[in-house]
């Protein structure tokens, strides 16, 4: 199908661990790869202050954000209590060792969210 | 698969807590039966007493409504009272005929409260303080009868007592003691006590046997009399003179029972391995405790071998006192009385109504009984349950924790005194109204529990203690007894320690060796226990163990630092502080070549690139061409210097040299927290080596060396530790302490943490007294730095996963 992208083998991403996909346009994808060589695609953006969810420690079928440890489940997207707050997720499909997304989806989820700014730049505006 | 059936005999907190264990750990190994003799649903029994006083209803103090039995799939049977086990047929039988089969049975069946074998007990309006039903008949009587007579003063009859006369009763206490509360606070703190509840309107009668209750002529109670003949008034007489394990259905089906049911460490029964037991029923290592928190930790364990898991062992619990009157103020715990072999550190200011006494036997506090001034308590437990040794801080033990020299928010006991919308948790913007209703309304009882719902000391930690107050002052006494030890997380019940001596004893090298060995509840662990684990792993196998990079925080998995927006901050190593003109050449360059928005000379003595992108990282320590300074790493982080005597007019001994010898031999250091040192030349002190994990300050006749001082959210001032010679004996017993710390801190554990857990005195037996000892810490120190890669330049001995660097 024209609307499956291949983005990478399964074993390119490090078990436990994640990948960022850079998009067209839009803040990146990560995509995480669980012990059991399950793959999961979400926003790489914290509901919480934005964080890079891609750099978090795996465990389970979650990631544990590396700003602020919030947990978010990896196939809904939902942080978990006390936390309250959702990451977009993106459908993967795992063919013959590869990992596809939606062009579709890649196209058009959450394209418009600005990165966080950091730096003497971000203070002076 | 047929799920295997569990019966619950007891809906009281330690039975449904247990179950509520279990069903977050292994959901669908049971179906469950619960038998409860009351007609409610789980209640929280600790807050009858604010709904005696009308600070509370019922329906608030409801834990789990009967939606939740329903929800989760449970048999629940009201107002059933198991009279029968077969354990043959493997089957409990209730009064009414209803039958059970289990495989596995769980016996909570409580204590009743005692009741005096006196003429006249079976009149009516004699009752316990036991259930919902005691206290509704207690309020009804309020609202028809003038006297009450409450026989017991200890905490459950001085707290009936007080609800009863906040309902307009007149109410006298009848004590068999000298004094009140004589389980929970010696003579002195009683008389305090007394006196106060007198001053609101309490009566007492000490020291008095009662002989008698007499009725009128409907059968009702009138009077009490006692055993000199005096007789007294009573419309209404409330039995609160102690509780008796309820072992009666486990003793007729054959069980052991001495002072209740008797139960090992995993809380089986000793009789019978398919029947367990929890609460005030059960007699663990010869004591049934009565408060909640002791009951929680053996639900928690016995959840775990419900669930076939075969881990977890309840060691027994310390325990404290909180009276649950509002207005006064006491606290005790552990061995308050002292005696033989004990010292006491008492204050006594009878007029002000404070009283405090300190026990101590073998330079640790045992004890400790506080009356009308107890921020202290909770710290004083703290020391208490973790047995830390006292010496250096004894002279100000007395005057509480605010007073031992920190200037952080940890250690202000002011819990009481703040305002409901003052903050308490900075990292998570908490203030105290939201934890204390959190407490008050989900039946809070742990510090784990209050961060869960509240997130309030789940970031820094640094508001730890100021939340145990507010639980210890919201929840009362029941909270605090909080376990000897304290698991990882809750992939298991094991402790820091406990994990690290296994990984050592068992020699495990990796991981999965350790879920397995360990019967970890989570296939992978979590993102507190992992990062913990493979820290273990490798400070006790030094090159042979499995260093995994996907347990580690990104911040030591991309070597640099992660900062707010994602970008990350590069940190070259200086050697103690020192540059060259070429070094800042090249760092100016790569701050022009990678647009870095800052550059920022640190507060130790570096110079930190801010605002690195991730896929820039491994260019800009390639074309800066210096060391990894580790400002992201659990390790040795920079070595703070003064000029000393190259320069200075004042300067005695050369730190900068000093500084950098150190550092050389100590870089790449992982420890189980940041590590900072710092040398000054002389006794100025320029380079304030007196807040630093390691400090050494030069003075005529060589080198002074303090230890375990701290700079971060508390600051610390650190241990003089000794005086040394030479240069070589600094990095000996500097090396040979951070080996000592690498192997028995815990991990994310600072130095001073780590020493006040094991005491000063115990790092000076292994480091100044032990030569041997000290030497070989120090090789072992060196074996492991030995070929230690540098992260930012030999990827693939270091393992750094370049894949990282770049999108797909």
């Amino acid at each position: 199908m024209s609307d499956w992208k291949t983005i990478c083998a399964v074993a390119d991403i490090p078990v436990l661990g994640a990948r960022r996909v850079q998009r067209a346009q839009g803040p990146q994808v990560a995509l995480f790869r669980t012990v059991d060589d399950q793959v999961f695609a979400l926003l790489d953006r914290c509901p919480h202050k934005a964080g890079p969810l891609s750099q978090g420690i795996v465990f389970g079928k979650a990631v544990a954000c590396p700003l602020h440890n919030w947990t978010i489940a990896l196939d809904s997207g939902c942080a978990r209590e006390p936390d309250e707050g959702a990451t977009p997720t993106f459908t993967v499909r795992v063919e013959e060792g590869q990992v596809l997304l939606n062009q579709h989806e890649l196209d058009t989820i959450a394209i418009e969210l600005q990165p966080v700014k950091a730096g003497p730049c971000a203070r002076a505006c | 698969m047929k799920k295997m059936k569990l019966v619950l005999v007891g809906n009281g907190m330690a039975g449904v807590r247990t179950l509520e264990e279990l069903l977050k750990i292994a959901p669908d190994l049971y179906d469950i039966t619960v038998f409860g003799a009351e007609p409610h649903p789980n209640y929280n029994r600790i807050l009858l007493s604010p709904v005696l006083a009308g600070e509370q209803t019922v329906d608030e103090i409801i834990l789990n409504p009967l939606s939740w039995y329903e929800e989760q799939g449970i048999t629940l049977h009201l107002g059933k009272q198991v009279t029968q086990i077969d354990r043959i047929k493997r089957r409990v039988i209730a009064e009414d005929g209803t039958e059970a089969d289990y495989d596995r049975l769980l016996i909570a069946t409580g204590s009743s409260p005692f009741i005096l074998p006196v003429p006249g007990k079976d009149l009516d309006g004699v009752i316990a303080y036991r259930d919902i039903a005691d206290t509704n008949a207690m309020i009804e009587a309020a609202t028809k009868y003038r006297h009450a007579v409450v026989i017991g003063g200890g905490l459950l009859g001085l707290e009936a007592a007080n609800g009863l006369m906040l309902r307009g009763m007149q109410v006298t206490v009848v004590h068999l003691g000298d004094w009140l509360m004589e389980r929970q606070l010696d003579d002195h703190a009683g008389e305090l006590l007394r006196k106060s509840l007198e001053q609101r309107g309490l009566r007492f009668l000490l020291g008095a046997q009662t002989q008698a209750l007499i009725g009128d002529k409907d059968g009702r109670v009138m009077a009490v009399q006692f055993k000199d003949g005096k007789e007294i008034p009573a419309d209404l007489v409330v039995m609160a003179a102690g509780i008796r394990p309820n072992t009666e259905l486990a003793a007729s089906a054959g069980i052991h029972c001495n002072r209740g049911i008797v139960v090992s460490d995993t809380m089986q029964t000793t009789t019978d391995p398919r029947i367990y037991s929890v609460g005030e029923c059960a007699a663990h290592r010869g004591i049934a405790y009565g408060l909640v928190a002791p009951l929680f930790e053996q639900g928690k364990v016995c959840a775990t071998h419900l669930a076939e898991f075969g881990i977890g062992r309840y060691q027994g619990s310390q325990t404290s006192t909180k009276l649950k009157v509002t207005g006064i103020d006491l606290f005790s715990a552990g061995d308050f009385m002292g005696g033989e072999g004990s010292e006491e550190i008492v204050m006594s200011d009878p007029f002000a109504g404070v009283y405090k006494k300190l026990v101590i036997k073998n330079d640790q506090l045992v004890g400790a009984c506080l009356y009308g001034d107890t921020v202290d308590g909770s710290w004083y437990f703290k020391l208490l349950r973790e047995g830390r040794k006292v010496a250096d801080i004894r002279d100000k033990l007395m005057f509480g924790e605010s007073n031992i020299g920190d200037v952080g928010h940890q250690g202000h006991s002011k819990a009481a005194a703040m305002a409901d919308s003052d903050e308490v948790c900075g990292c998570n913007g908490v203030n105290k109204g939201t934890i204390c209703k959190a407490i008050k309304e989900k039946g809070l009882f742990t510090l784990e529990e209050v961060r869960k719902h509240t997130k309030a000391s789940a970031s820094c930690g640094s508001c730890t203690g100021l939340v145990e107050q507010l639980l210890m002052f919201t929840a009362g006494g029941d909270y605090s007894a909080t376990p000897k030890k304290k698991a990882i997380c809750a992939c298991t019940d094991m402790s820091h320690q406990d994990v690290r001596d296994a990984i050592f004893a068992e020699h495990l090298t990796s991981l999965d060796a350790v879920y397995q060995t360990l019967g970890w509840k989570t296939p992978n662990g979590c993102a507190s226990c992992r990062p913990a684990l493979n820290y273990y792993l490798i400070s006790s196998w030094p090159k042979e163990a499995q260093d995994d990079p996907q347990s580690r925080f990104i911040n030591e998995r991309a070597h640099a630092n992660i900062q707010k927006d994602g970008s990350y901050s590069v940190i070259p190593r200086m050697w103690g502080g020192e540059t060259t003109a070429d070094e800042l050449r090249r760092i100016a360059d790569a701050v022009d070549k990678y647009q870095i928005p800052t550059v920022k000379v640190t507060g130790g003595q570096r110079i930190d690139l801010l605002g690195v992108k991730k896929e820039d990282l491994v260019n800009v320590w390639k074309d800066i061409g210096m060391p990894s300074g580790h400002a992201y790493a659990k390790a040795l982080r920079t070595v703070k210097t003064c000029v000393g005597s190259e320069w200075c007019r004042m300067g005695t001994q050369d730190s900068t040299q000093m500084g950098k010898d150190l550092e050389r031999a100590m870089w790449r250091m992982y420890a189980p927290h940041k590590v900072k040192f710092a040398v000054s030349g002389c006794p100025r002190n320029c380079a304030e080596a007196g807040i630093k994990d390691v400090g050494i300050i030069g003075v005529d006749s060589g080198w002074e060396m303090y230890i375990a001082g701290n700079g971060g959210i508390k600051t610390e001032v650190a241990h003089f530790f000794t005086k040394l010679k030479t240069a070589e004996e600094v990095l000996e017993y500097t090396g040979a302490f951070m080996q000592l710390y690498r192997k028995e801190g815990w991990y994310l554990e600072r130095t001073v943490h780590y020493v006040g857990r094991v005491g000063l005195d115990h790092v000076k037996a292994r480091i100044l007294d032990d030569h041997a000892g000290r030497k070989a810490l120090w090789a072992e120190l060196q074996f492991a730095l030995d070929g230690e890669p540098d992260p930012w330049f030999d990827f693939d001995q270091a393992k750094v996963d370049l894949r990282q660097f770049e999108a797909v």
